[in-house]
């Protein structure tokens, strides 16, 4: 399959490459249908087989970001429909549209109710173009608990000739009456086999030499976020091709070889993960018990714009997993991470935060 | 006459002085046609702007320098809003606490306006726009979570720059969709290069032992560049030559703030406690952030006590008072709670 795609990519005209190229990898190689959907065995399997049988429960997709949800749910009405009749059979509402409780009530309430459209005869050979519409309401997390309990009814009153697909990050955020309504999909974070498939197919596509173990050394940062390991994947090609024709104009010879590999050091750079010796620093401070210390440290830490909730993150795996501190000493670093964190994300002010959390650090220690 | 400040700002990535590590990737990133949102993030004053307009500048050359501002009117139910928009033919630029809680409306709109626009001008290399957003810490969640589809959908005519202090205010699903670059504070030694080229570009008649009079500067500025060269220029008019005791000029507000302490460290009174309120709305209502009055007190304070535990004491009320500062509406009463609790903690222990 890829070969094909890749012979015909030439024949196009220049403009529509030059497009093309435009496209962040992203978008480029977001699935286009379900087969191309990695790692999510679960919910690829029983949408396949709706496909199949054409009949479609009301759906709720739920996980971290970057892992398909919208992806799949894309790549699932194009399959069913076709790209024609979508255009009348899906409704897709995200964040960005105004969905307050009065748009529930009446521009989905006015969708749900239409009746069917039918397929033309071409359509119909070629997509199972089955007899109901989709509201696909993504990024659900932000819509009001006043608007979801408007979604009820309709939910159930149309559900002859309407399906809903609700897309969280939390599922919590979900009120219990709509998610018992229905099915559930958990997505999970892609750190397996599958997924670094997905990236080395990527890779080689996009002809990116890179040096062993930097698509793992990729997905482990980005934490099974697949679109921010193939947008990492991305900037470190695209730095490394720049330098390597850098060294050409100087005159240097075997330039391709080795000097624009991709590397795991210039990825975990990229990344901006915190280098081990800013967090070593930070600790000696703690265990110093010298509050100018402490102070100093977290100073040069901040200054140097490290994001704080990175710094958390990292000194959780870096002191909760040291088993040279009692599990009674670990309770109390916890406690101060997670506080933290917490504050971190109500927007607090990450000088003073940090400063606090290190000497709650150092008390312990 | 325009301030030495934005006189010499860089405008291209070569004429970048410092952290030449992060103009190659942003180099990079601009050769190639295929480039990703951007979150660019750092402490304040550490140059993330100047580096973003290069970029603008290396991406479509000196056209982005044709700006303009226009005032938009927004119509917001029966209320008008009006707020600024910088532009050139290539890019726009917003930001978004001119906008308040109606943020996520008027982004969404403009963004949606620019999509739909192709770029007029064919000659340009790129077929995108560049929306800049300044201050993006500051954006609404709402908002934050409306450009999450609007990134994808229209990442064939858009790409964002988000310009923040930092990256804790910023939902991992928006993080998710940049690429996150880190601009840190220059150092000294950095401060001291631009200082040096600029006095003797604008002839500034500095004492023998040049290095150090210009260090003095340096950390005085707490290795903020806008902070230093502002300094440097002000310095220089109200002197002939600078040396190394030429008097520092130290900001009123901060000043303010140190006298307070000493106050608060001084005198651990109710009556005190009333006049520093005084003195906080004053602060205040000369636009001093909160947020900067509560950091600037609590690290005056830090070096004025002198036991371990006391300080402990004050950096946790501080990391409090902090939050509630996130979390209340009415900043002045969590000013207060802080004195007040700082004295207590004074008192105490
Ligand atoms: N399971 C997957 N298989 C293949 N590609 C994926 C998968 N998950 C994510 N991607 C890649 O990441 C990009 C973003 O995925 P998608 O938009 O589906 O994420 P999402 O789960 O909707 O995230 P969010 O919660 O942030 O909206 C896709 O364009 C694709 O390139
Ligand atoms: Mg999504």
């Amino acid at each position: 399959m890829s070969a094909g795609f890749f012979g015909k990519r030439q024949d196009v005209s220049k403009s529509l490459e030059q497009t093309d190229r435009q496209l962040p990898w992203v978008e480029k190689y977001r699935p286009k249908n379900l087969d191309e959907v990695s790692a999510q065995d679960h919910a690829v399997t029983v949408l396949k087989k709706t496909l199949e049988s054409a009949n479609l429960p009301h759906m709720l997709f739920y996980g971290p970001p970057g892992t398909g949800k919208t992806s799949t749910i894309l790549a699932l009405t194009k399959e069913l429909y076709g790209p024609h009749l979508s255009k009348s059979r899906v409704l897709e509402l995200n964040a960005s549209d105004e969905r307050g409780i009065s748009i529930v009530r009446e521009k989905v309430k006015n969708f749900a109710r239409l009746t069917v459209s039918n397929p033309s005869k071409e359509d119909r050979e070629k997509y199972p173009c089955p007899p109901y519409k989709i509201i696909i309401l993504d990024e659900a997390d932000s819509m009001t608990s006043d608007a979801q309990s408007a979604l009820r009814r309709t939910m159930e009153t149309y559900s002859g000739v309407t399906r809903f697909c609700l897309i969280c990050n939390y599922i919590t955020r979900i009120i219990d009456p709509l998610a018992s309504r229905c099915s559930k999909f958990r997505f999970r974070p892609l750190d397996n086999q599958d997924a670094l498939e997905r990236l080395r197919h990527i890779q080689e596509q996009e002809n990116v030499s890179i040096e062993d173990g930097v698509l793992e050394e990729v997905l482990k940062i980005a934490n099974g976020d697949l679109r921010k390991a193939i947008t990492l994947l991305q900037s470190a090609a695209r730095l490394h091709s720049t330098l390597a024709t850098a060294v050409d104009e100087e005159g240097d010879v075997d330039a391709t070889d080795t000097a624009d590999r991709v590397t795991i050091d210039s990825i975990r750079e990229i990344a901006g993960s915190v280098p081990k010796n800013v967090l070593k620093s930070l600790l000696d401070a703690a265990e110093s018990k010298q509050f100018q210390k402490i102070f100093n440290s977290v100073e040069d830490a901040v200054m140097e714009g490290w994001s704080a909730v990175e710094i958390v993150n990292q000194l959780h795996d870096e002191i909760i997993l040291n088993d040279s501190f009692t599990s009674e000493q670990k309770n109390k670093f916890s406690r101060a991470l997670f506080e933290t964190d917490a504050r971190l994300t109500n927007g607090t002010d990450e000088h003073i935060q940090l400063l606090n959390l290190v000497t709650k650090i150092s008390e312990a220690v | 006459m325009s301030l030495w400040v934005d006189k010499y700002r860089p405008s291209t990535l070569s004429q970048l002085d410092y952290h030449q590590d992060v103009s190659k990737r942003l180099e990079a990133l601009a050769s190639s046609g295929d480039f990703p949102h951007l979150l660019v993030y750092g402490p304040s004053g550490a140059g993330k702007k100047t580096r973003v307009l290069v970029l603008l500048r290396e991406l479509f050359g000196a056209g982005v320098e044709k700006m303009k501002i226009d005032v938009r009117t927004f119509q917001l139910n029966s209320r008008k809003l009006e707020f600024n928009v910088v532009s050139s033919p290539y890019h726009l630029e917003i930001t978004p606490s001119d906008l308040g809680n109606n943020d996520r409306v008027v982004i969404q709109d403009l963004l949606k306006e620019v999509a739909q626009t192709e770029q007029v001008d064919f000659s340009g290399k790129h077929r995108f726009k560049v929306v800049v957003i300044n201050e993006a810490e500051s954006l609404s969640r709402d908002a934050q979570a409306a450009l999450r589809r609007t990134m994808e959908k229209y990442s064939k005519n858009i790409r964002l720059v988000l310009i923040s202090n930092t990256t804790s205010n910023i939902i991992a699903p928006i993080r998710s969709r940049t690429l996150l670059i880190r601009i840190a504070s220059p150092h000294v030694d950095d401060i001291v290069g631009v200082l040096d080229t600029l006095c003797t570009k604008q002839q500034v008649s500095i004492a023998d032992d040049r290095t150090e009079v210009l260090q003095r500067i340096a950390l005085q500025s707490k290795r903020n560049l806008r902070r230093a060269l502002l300094l440097v220029e002000a310095l220089a008019m109200q002197n002939e030559t600078l040396t190394k005791s030429t008097p520092m000029i130290e900001l009123d507000w901060e000043s303010v703030i140190k006298r307070l302490a000493r106050d608060i460290y001084k005198d651990r009174t109710v009556s005190r406690i009333s006049q520093c309120r005084t003195v906080c709305y004053e602060l205040i209502s000369h636009c001093i952030p909160p947020r900067i009055i509560l950091k600037t007190l609590a690290f005056e304070l830090l070096h004025l006590v002198q036991h371990t535990k006391q300080q402990e004491a004050i950096i946790e009320t501080a990391a409090v008072f902090d939050e509630r500062l996130s979390l209340g509406t009415k900043s002045i009463y969590h000013l207060e709670g802080f004195i007040a609790k700082s004295m207590v903690v004074i008192e105490t222990l």
